[in-house]
């Protein structure tokens, strides 16, 4: 990795240079809650002045621009007894500024199902090659636990990722595309200075964060499987997927097929689902292995946090407690984890 | 035409409105962009809005509104018995709709708030599966024409359809709306049935549950939430009762 600097004034007139012919989404307020507080959601964005680059956190995850709620597969033409399909993933190049480390994190972690596993998604693959990402770090906000589940720091899955050192940007090149861009700007040498005063901003980052210890979680998880918890939480739960839709990380989802009124056309379509709905949950036969709401929602803690971490090492889980602000019944995981660890004597 | 080798088979369609507002048959009507198609792929025999004809033979009744008079009772009895298939068609017919607000009062001081001096026979209101049994069931208010389009399809190719049975807040999200809770709102979305892309919320208004209930809704989760940000006991049940689709609660 190299390390640059950059004015804010620099990096301004980058993305307005980028405005010109590209794509560029990124942090965008929207409006506010009833207590005031600002709503972020990442939003294409017109002018620098709509980029909020010292936003907490978005409403919606990035997830969404690369997998999205609903896409379409492929086309089909029906003539007579032919048919024709169309799959179409090619997708203009773009450009996505101010994401936080938990979000890159989540993207990693989609990775791995959806680029490197045995059945990569070339829609999925698409997207992912043509966003030209910008991360950014910020300081820890009071709910997150990303230190947690190992997602507060990143060191591969972006082009460049900015650390505010007041008037500059301390600026982390990850490939040749982030360089090829940055080139043509004012960047500097980092010096001493610089460079303590990033490890600064980082130990700040880093001691601002609530402490949680998860290490225990994927084995506890297996001991607790009959626990308590489960059903007592499960009570609470509205089983509306809410808490799926705003993860960065919940890929599961259903496919359906569609056809035109004329009956000349169909459509195959995915679609993003969540553990904790019972239909989802419905397999064929009208069978339901899940039938009760406290069995969903355990299996999508299951998945997030001991089947993911089997298979690939880490949670799938990246600690942004989206779900968590989400929920109206106000079911998050850091109190189901101290729930789960004081029923296992932790 | 054939899809997949299936011969479509020939719908004779009849559509009917018992007390209602009659938008849910206009929706027939909507979505120009495949009424061509849809109007092809079906024999339209009996529907007052679009011709005078007043055909019999039809197999699929597709009945909008409530019965509250007792000369509709003869009427839908006698659709009953005419259709192989009925379908109720919006939220009036499958639960009673705005029209059984009027259950909760006297009748006579109902009649009299409405008519005044001049009152109408009237009755207490019925969904139409409380006079004659119903194959299919499309709730709303009005109902979504794409779902109207679906129960066609599968009628004359057979094609598996299953109404979605989460609640509104999975299709709300998608659409990356702010939950109007968080903007000081009541909302019925997290207990009301989804599938109607959840338009209210996007356009700042939370959900009325016109669709009836969501599987298994977690009423006393709903309640609780509902009270902690200060929505009276008297506001969720008005709220709830509005189109009567909250059967389970009630």
């Amino acid at each position: 990795m190299l390390f640059k600097t950059i004015a804010k004034s620099e990096f301004k007139r980058l993305v307005e240079d980028l405005l010109k012919e590209e794509e560029v989404i990124g942090p965008k307020k929207i409006g506010e809650r009833e207590d005031g507080k600002a709503i972020h959601q990442f939003l294409p964005v017109q002018s620098y002045g709509e980029l909020d680059l010292e936003y907490g956190r978005t409403e919606y995850s990035a997830k969404t621009y690369f997998l999205p709620y609903k896409e379409t597969l492929s086309k089909y033409k029906f003539s007579n007894d032919n048919w024709q399909q169309e799959i179409e993933y090619r997708l203009k190049p773009r450009f996505m500024i101010g994401l936080h480390a938990c979000d890159i994190n989540a993207l990693l972690r989609l990775d791995k199902v959806l680029a490197r596993d045995s059945y990569p998604s070339p829609y999925y693959i698409s997207r992912r090659r043509n966003t030209f990402i910008v991360g950014i770090d910020h300081p820890p906000l009071e709910d997150c636990f990303c230190r947690a589940v190992g997602a507060d720091v990143v060191t591969q899955g972006f082009e460049l990722y900015l650390t505010s050192l007041g008037d500059r940007y301390f600026v982390s090149i990850n490939s040749d595309r982030g360089f090829n861009l940055l080139k043509k700007y004012a960047i500097h040498d980092v010096t001493d200075e610089d460079t303590q005063a990033y490890l600064e901003v980082r130990r700040e980052h880093a001691a601002g964060q609530k402490p949680l210890n998860l290490h225990d979680i994927p084995n506890l998880l297996d001991i607790e499987f009959y626990s308590d918890v489960w059903r007592q939480w499960g009570q609470k739960c509205l089983n509306c997927g809410s808490c799926a839709m705003v993860c960065p990380t919940c890929y599961c989802y259903g496919v359906s097929e569609r056809v035109s009124m004329g009956g000349d056309e169909g459509e195959k379509s995915r679609q993003l689902y969540s553990c904790n709905l019972k239909d989802f949950a419905c397999v064929a036969g009208n069978h339901n292995f899940r039938p009760d709401p406290a069995t969903r929602l355990k299996y999508r803690y299951y998945h997030q946090h001991r089947g993911f971490t089997e298979t690939f090492e880490s949670p799938l889980c990246v600690g942004c407690n989206r779900c968590g602000r989400v929920c109206l019944a106000g079911i998050n995981p850091p109190a189901i984890f101290n729930d789960l660890q004081a029923e296992g004597g932790a | 035409m054939k899809y997949l080798g299936i011969e479509p088979k020939r719908l004779r369609v009849g559509v009917f409105d018992f007390t209602s507002c009659e938008g849910c048959e206009l929706q027939f009507a909507n979505k120009e962009e495949t009424l061509l198609d849809f109007l092809g792929a079906i024999d339209i025999v009996n529907f007052r809005e679009i011709s005078s004809d007043q055909g019999k033979d039809y197999d699929i009744a597709f009945v909008e509104g409530s019965i509250t008079r007792s000369d509709e009772f003869a009427r839908i009895i006698e659709i009953r018995r005419q259709a192989k298939i009925l379908v109720a068609l919006g939220s009036c017919a499958c639960f009673g709709g705005v029209n059984a607000l009027k259950n909760a009062y006297n009748l006579t001081d109902a009649n009299r708030e409405v008519y005044g001096t001049a009152p109408r026979e009237t009755l207490p209101t019925r969904a139409i599966k409380e006079v004659v049994p119903v194959d299919m069931e499309i709730p709303g208010c009005p109902v979504n024409k794409d779902e109207v389009e679906r129960i066609v399809q599968h009628l004359i190719w057979s094609i598996p359809f299953n109404f979605p049975e989460h609640p509104v807040c999975l299709e709300c999200k998608q659409r990356f709306t702010t939950c109007v809770f968080e903007k000081g709102q009541l909302c019925l979305g997290p207990i009301t049935r989804g599938g109607c892309t959840a338009p209210c919320p996007a356009g700042g208004t939370g959900c009325w549950g016109c669709r009836g209930e969501a599987a298994e809704p977690n009423f006393k989760e709903f309640s609780k939430i509902a009270h902690e940000r200060g929505f009276s006991d008297l506001e969720i049940s008005e709220r709830m009762a509005f189109f009567g689709g909250f059967e389970g609660e009630k």
